[in-house]
């Protein structure tokens, strides 16, 4: 916990889901991925953002969850959704055909070009680690208009060349999107629990852009494996307001009831 | 025409060493039954698929059932690894498990280019993604109209694809609902099929743009009531998610594994989790 977080009534997680959800704007279409994506998509569409509609890779098509899912594939997911499709259908039709705004997706490691690694980690066939693979991301991160990213902040999650690129950003020359017809825009932008980056105009290379109250350049430095650039300008990003702490706490408290209540 | 089997007598007949076996189900309706079926009759170099190796998977690799394992996204949902995959593919436990590894998009594409009997699937896909260096069986066309370089992925075409849904009726037309996931596109794909359904009723209650799979294009109907758990059947019963948190540490250790395995499988002939 940082010394600014102990005069504060909300967590660096709080700041960073807040954070996640701003950037979700009212009207989105949003292909949503589990876990922080999915709590940040939530609570946009519980506070600033309600007519922003949520699809989930299981074929729920704008739905409206009372509880987070703990699986892409809940019944909550299915019984508040407006349709639900086949696999097939959400990937060709909904996302491949272009219907997708926003991509909203984590990742285990992430690298200067925004490339992700849900791979593995070491070499691939004698793997360290061994993570759960693409699933959604690689095609998610290919058509849909654009990509949000949000992870936490660790020199393990940031690292300076991802041990694979499952999913790419920018390629490992952030040139990897140049003449590539017919596809989105790629990452724009990448929330943590310290700070707000996006992938400079040119090169492609992370920036930061704004650093959550209370945190330092040198913390996010530390936190980076590799020499980050930080914006000329760098902005410090609005806490949390506590509307957006109340649903937030809200539907947590309501997701973990629901979960414990086998 | 689906002839009603008991799942013992399905499995028996469809499931062959050797096979490539698909059980399919998103995250709902996952034949959890039936794999602990394939488990106890000791079913043995099954290259097995699905998009979601799930808990189902990971039970049948830690059984050793499994030579190969296609999927494209190998995690417990919401928990965390499927230690017994990880333990097979990293430590080579009970033995050394093939694994090929796809992008949900393409398998997607793959089973629905199995069900209409194309040899290939033609998708927008992994573009910059590593995966292609790992998995031969992606390859990279040119559409002959545009120029577009497209991925290409072979369909799936399974000797045997296992689902669950809901219901049958009495002539073996199978009602799926809810997230219908691929298993539709499943059954169309394989050489044969076997659906276990919570129950066999007179009239299906349905409506005209139901997911409705005919009872000529099934080989095989097994009621089992329960039958994916601890998945979820939509209508039925929901997902039991402590089980999914439990099975994590279950999973972690293999004689805790094995013991849960002998317990709840090999000892016993029905449903659990």
């Amino acid at each position: 916990m940082s010394n600014a977080e102990q005069n504060q009534d909300y967590t660096s997680g709080e700041m960073m889901t807040v954070t996640a959800a701003r950037a979700l704007e009212n009207g989105t279409t949003c292909f949503v991925g589990i876990g922080l994506p999915s709590e940040a998509a939530n609570l946009a569409r519980l506070t600033h953002a309600p007519d922003v509609v949520l699809i989930y890779e299981s074929g729920t098509v704008q739905t409206r969850p009372k509880v987070l899912p703990l699986s892409i594939g809940d019944g909550e997911l299915c019984e508040t959704a407006l349709t639900t499709v086949s696999v097939p259908e959400m990937f060709r039709y909904w996302l491949q055909g272009g219907k997708i705004n926003v991509g909203f997706l984590g990742t285990a490691q992430i690298d200067r070009y925004c490339n992700l690694n849900t791979t593995l980690v070491g070499d691939y066939t004698s793997p360290k680690v061994r993570l759960p693979g693409g699933g959604g991301a690689p095609e998610i991160a290919t058509n849909a208009g654009e990509v949000f990213i949000t992870l936490k902040h660790s020199t393990r999650t940031f690292v300076d060349k991802v041990d694979f690129i499952t999913t790419m950003g920018f390629g490992r020359d952030g040139k990897g999107r140049e003449g590539v017809p017919n596809i989105g825009k790629g990452p724009t932008r990448v929330i943590t629990d310290l700070c707000v980056m996006k992938p400079d105009p040119v090169t492609k290379e992370l920036v930061v852009v704004s650093l959550h109250p209370g945190v330092t350049a040198e913390q996010v430095q530390e936190a980076t494996g590799w020499e980050i650039r930080f914006a000329e300008t760098l902005k410090s990003t609005s806490e949390p307001s506590a509307h957006e702490l109340e649903v937030l706490r809200e539907l947590k408290e309501r997701t973990a009831r629901a979960h414990t209540g086998q | 025409m689906a002839n009603v089997l008991s799942l013992q007598e399905a499995v028996a007949m469809y499931v062959q060493d050797g096979a490539t076996v698909c059980m399919e189900g998103f995250t709902h309706l996952i034949p959890f039954s039936a794999g602990h079926e394939v488990i106890r009759q000791k079913k043995r170099d099954l290259t097995l698929i699905r998009m979601t190796p799930d808990l189902v998977y990971d039970q049948l690799i830690g059984a050793g059932c499994a030579k190969k394992v296609i999927f494209s996204w190998g995690g417990n949902p919401g928990v965390g690894s499927l230690h017994r995959l990880r333990d097979a593919v990293e430590k080579g436990w009970p033995h050394q498990v093939e694994i090929l590894e796809h992008s949900h998009a393409a398998m997607a594409c793959a089973f629905e280019a199995g069900a209409a009997g194309l040899p290939l699937a033609v998708l927008r896909g992994y573009v910059g993604s590593e995966l292609p260096n790992v998995n031969d069986q992606i390859k990279f066309i040119e559409c002959p109209f545009t120029s577009e370089r497209l991925a290409a992925v072979p369909s799936v075409r399974p000797d045997v694809s296992i689902v669950h849904a809901q219901k049958a009726d009495r002539a073996g037309n199978v009602l799926v609902e809810g997230i219908v996931g691929v298993q539709k596109e499943a059954v169309l794909a394989a050489k044969h099929s076997i659906v276990t359904v919570e129950e066999i009723v007179d009239d299906l209650d349905t409506h005209p743009n139901a997911c409705v799979i005919p009872g000529w294009a099934i080989d095989a109907i097994a009621v089992s009531e329960k039958g994916s758990l601890p998945s979820y059947a939509h209508g039925y019963y929901p997902r039991n998610n402590s089980f999914y948190k439990e099975w994590d540490a279950i999973a972690r250790d293999r004689d805790a594994f094995t013991q849960w395995i002998n317990d709840n499988v090999m000892q016993a002939g029905g449903n659990v989790g």
